[in-house]
């Protein structure tokens, strides 16, 4: 019997793509960010969510992708990866999709501007093709996923 | 069953209970006898015993199985307190704690280390016992012993055996109590034990049995199980029934009289027959094995993951924190009501009254964090025995402000300093039995370990009143590794020299420890202590013994910082790292080999620009100001100035973690949100000072 699961989808630049919702807290607007110096580049800085400090990375500057002058009307989707909080600036984000597990086709080079490890793989739902992303990829977690 | 979520309380219960075990085998030790401390030893190893036997750690219900029945006899006189058996015990207890250790972190209890301990109680058990053993059935032939030992197990007879004793005694049956040893080489024990059982029943019915049939059937028992017997057959009858199994050492059978019980069974009473030996006698053999590989799988996957960190909080805390949220709840709804213009003068009392429970919130808080140095200290007495034993010195351990509460990350993160502090004192302070007499001293040394609160901080002092710290070979020994010169020497105050064993170059030496009697890895305590927020000062007097005092902020979760101004960003520095705040004009900032460098009070300060080292996004500026303001900040005895564009004021500000995915930010120590509710980062000055190590 093929499994279903839950995706919130989010755009970048026109493609869609989509996260498991267990990892996805809330999804908030752009609030006032503080930048942390020393931090990798796509880090856009730390922002107060509710008085916890939650570091925001942008998708646009992690993937290579061209960052508009104007931010425009943004989300921010904030992640909850084991004791990770994280957000992600996308550039739009409303809908939810259940997508079976056998419609998911594993990685094909694919014309992305993501890297291809960082796909976990394609979800095929009404003709639409949602890009799965591995999260602990995208957010370079693999070396600090077993904490010393 | 799932017992996860039990999986935390048995950590902590049982840490517990062990605590209370050690203080008590340390009692023991001392006052060698105590009826009441053995009881509650008694009670400790039966309630880990039952604990975990639920939870499913054989290992430790096994073995703390064996320690009850070396207790039993203990407390009811029939063995003496020796040495020997404070020594296994405290053996057990190490070996217990080994095993909570492994569950917390790897989710089972792992491998069974524990046989040779089991079976060194079960040799003083029987050695001692091994004569006497018809003493202890003797003993409790009359029924006081029998009536004084219930109501302390707590383990009452099922009524039903009772029940079934007494009619069957109506009846003109007789109760047999049997022990059965094996013999040591006895291959298949539970095979054996079965032929033993199977035999028995025949002629009769087993009503109890110790170990558990279960057990039995695992071969989770050492060498020897007891039954308890009805049967109308007489004893000689029954002896020539069971005289030809082999490998059996010995059979003891002893026959029952009203109101006669055993004590040696009233530890795990078990009904035979849902051991269900009738119908299944034959397969026997295979099902238990079967079945205990089944409970093991299970008990292994159940019990992955590590635990979390928790603190126990007293339920007066938490009514207290309650109390204070609804208030906030009231105010919240005060300043609704209140229409700004019309009420300036409500608003302002409100906000006052806000700022008086957001205060008394945060107080409140902290003592939820705030857990009693004991848990720390509570280990030390046993550290200290140990250590005294090994090295054969005669050492006393004095601990006061046990009670001295700080917070729980202190807690976690103070203990090892602490071991090395009075390892110190103890390996190398205090002089062996033979010097302290001829330098006329007491015989037995005396290491004093006290905690108590001393305003925003909390103080911790470990003294002892050994040899001290010969300072003038603490010179010599500075000078031949270059740390000072000759010159610096001479001039070189006590105090000063002292300060040297901090040094890592110093401390790294191997021979030091040999030479002052101090000094190895002085240098990670002090870091450790200074990460935590904390200074720690020795004082020594030679001849007479040294000290050690640490000095800890109270909490680590809120501190006095200065908030600065670079460009459009603002940054917190942790007020306890600044020196002092100062200008200093553009020209006296000279640039030495691509450093900046000032002298300032006829020193040379390295200049540091904050923008450049939080590499801040420059700023158009309208002019500047040839005056630069320049924060003093320090670390140890060294000094830096960071520029910063401008200052904005002390505040006290509540430290928050960047979290695991920003962890290890160079130059950022963590973050705090401002009064306008955005982020502020906590500068990391330590980290300047790596740089210009550099």
């Amino acid at each position: 019997m093929s499994q279903t699961q839950q995706y919130v989808i989010f755009k970048l630049e026109g493609e869609s793509y989509g996260i498991p919702i267990e990892y996805v807290k809330t999804i908030e607007k752009m609030t006032e960010m503080t930048r942390v110096p020393n931090a990798p580049e796509y880090v856009e800085g730390v922002i107060n969510l509710r008085g916890e400090v939650v570091p925001i990375i942008n998708m646009r500057k992690r993937f290579d992708l061209p960052v508009p002058e104007e931010a425009g009307d943004t989300r921010t989707i904030i992640l909850e990866l084991e004791e990770i909080s994280v957000g992600m600036i996308v550039d739009s984000s409303s809908e939810v999709l259940s997508i079976e597990d056998s419609a998911i086709d594993q990685t094909i080079s694919l014309d992305a501007a993501v890297q291809d490890d960082h796909i976990r793989g394609i979800g095929k739902i009404d003709e639409r093709m949602i890009i799965l992303l591995n999260l602990y990829k995208v957010l370079q977690l693999e070396d600090s996923e077993k904490p010393a | 069953m799932d017992m996860n979520q039990y999986l935390d309380i048995f950590i902590e219960e049982t840490k517990e209970h062990l605590q209370t075990m050690n203080e008590i085998l340390l009692k023991l030790e001392s006052f060698t006898y105590d009826k009441d401390l053995l009881n509650e030893m008694f009670r400790i190893a039966h309630t880990i015993k039952g604990m975990s036997g639920t939870m499913g750690y054989q290992n430790i219900a096994g073995l703390t199985h064996e320690m009850e029945n070396v207790l039993d006899l203990i407390r009811n006189d029939e063995l003496k307190t020796t040495e020997e058996i404070v020594d296994i015990l405290f053996e057990c207890f190490d070996q217990l704690e080994g095993y909570i250790t492994n569950i917390e972190q790897e989710g089972n209890e792992g491998e069974n280390q524990s046989e040779a301990l089991i079976q060194r109680l079960e040799n003083v058990r029987l050695g001692k016992a091994g004569g006497e053993i018809e003493d202890i059935q003797r003993k409790t032939m009359d029924e006081k012993s029998f009536d004084s030992l219930n109501p302390l197990t707590n383990i009452a007879l099922p009524e039903h055996v009772q029940q079934a004793a007494e009619n069957s005694r109506k009846e003109g049956l007789s109760t047999y109590f049997i022990k059965t040893s094996l013999e040591e080489k006895c291959m298949l024990k539970s095979a054996r034990a079965y032929i033993f059982i199977n035999r028995l029943e025949r002629v009769g019915e087993i009503v109890y049995s110790n170990p558990s049939i279960e057990d039995i059937e695992d071969e989770n028992f050492e060498l020897s199980f007891e039954l308890l017997l009805i049967s109308k057959e007489d004893q000689d009858f029954l002896e020539k029934e069971v005289d030809d199994i082999s490998e059996i050492e010995s059979i003891e059978f002893m026959e029952l009289r009203d109101g006669q019980m055993s004590p040696a069974m009233d530890q795990k009473p078990v009904e035979v027959e849902t051991a269900a030996i009738g119908n299944e006698k034959e397969n026997s053999g295979k099902e238990p094995s079967e079945a205990s590989a089944i409970s093991k799988k299970k008990s292994e996957g159940v019990n992955k993951g590590k635990t979390g960190k928790t603190v126990r909080v007293d339920i007066d805390r938490l009514d207290n924190l309650m109390n204070l949220v609804s208030e906030l709840i009231i105010i919240k709804t005060r300043l609704e009501d209140a229409d700004g213009k019309q009420d300036a003068a409500k608003v302002n009392e409100t906000t006052e009254y806000l700022e008086r429970i957001t205060t008394s919130l945060h107080d409140a808080v902290m003592k939820v964090r705030m857990v009693p140095i004991e848990r720390v200290f509570n280990r030390f007495p046993r550290m200290v025995r140990d250590l005294s034993k090994d090295l054969g010195k005669d050492i006393q351990l004095d601990m006061a402000g046990k009670e001295t509460e700080v917070d729980r990350t202190v807690i976690d993160e103070i203990g090892d300093p602490l071991i090395h502090l009075i390892r110190n004192s103890i390996d190398h302070g205090i002089e062996g039995p033979e010097v302290r007499r001829e330098s006329g001293k007491e015989i037995n040394g005396t290491v004093r370990l006290e905690a108590y609160p001393d305003g925003n901080t909390v103080v911790i002092e470990v003294e002892d009143d050994g040899k001290g710290i010969d300072v003038n070979r603490v010179k010599e020994k500075a000078l031949s590794k270059g740390l000072i010169t000759a010159e610096q020497k001479e001039q070189m105050e006590d105090s000063e020299a002292v300060e040297l064993l901090f040094t890592p170059g110093f401390s790294t030496a191997d021979q030091v420890s040999d030479l002052s009697g101090r000094g190895v890895g002085l240098d990670v305590v002090k870091t450790k202590i200074e990460s935590l927020g904390g200074d720690i000062e020795v004082t020594s007097k030679h001849g007479q013994g040294s000290k050690s005092v640490i000095r800890l902020p109270l909490t680590l979760a809120i501190i006095q910082a200065l908030l600065v101004k670079v460009d459009a960003e603002k940054y917190a520095i942790p007020l306890n790292t600044i020196k002092e705040i100062t200008t200093i004009h553009k020209e006296k900032i000279r640039n030495i080999q691509g450093n900046k460098v000032a002298l300032y009070r006829n020193e040379t300060l390295p200049i540091l620009e904050l923008a450049e080292l939080l590499r801040v996004p420059p700023m158009e500026k309208e002019f500047e100001d040839p005056e630069h303001t320049v924060v003093i900040i320090r670390k140890g005895d060294k000094t830096a100035g960071i520029i910063v564009d401008d200052l904005i004021g002390q505040q006290e500000i509540v430290i928050k973690s960047l979290g695991k995915f920003l962890n290890n930010v160079e130059g950022i120590a963590g973050a705090t949100i401002l009064g306008n509710g955005t982020v502020a980062l906590i500068v990391d000055t330590n980290s300047f000072f790596r740089k210009e190590g550099k």
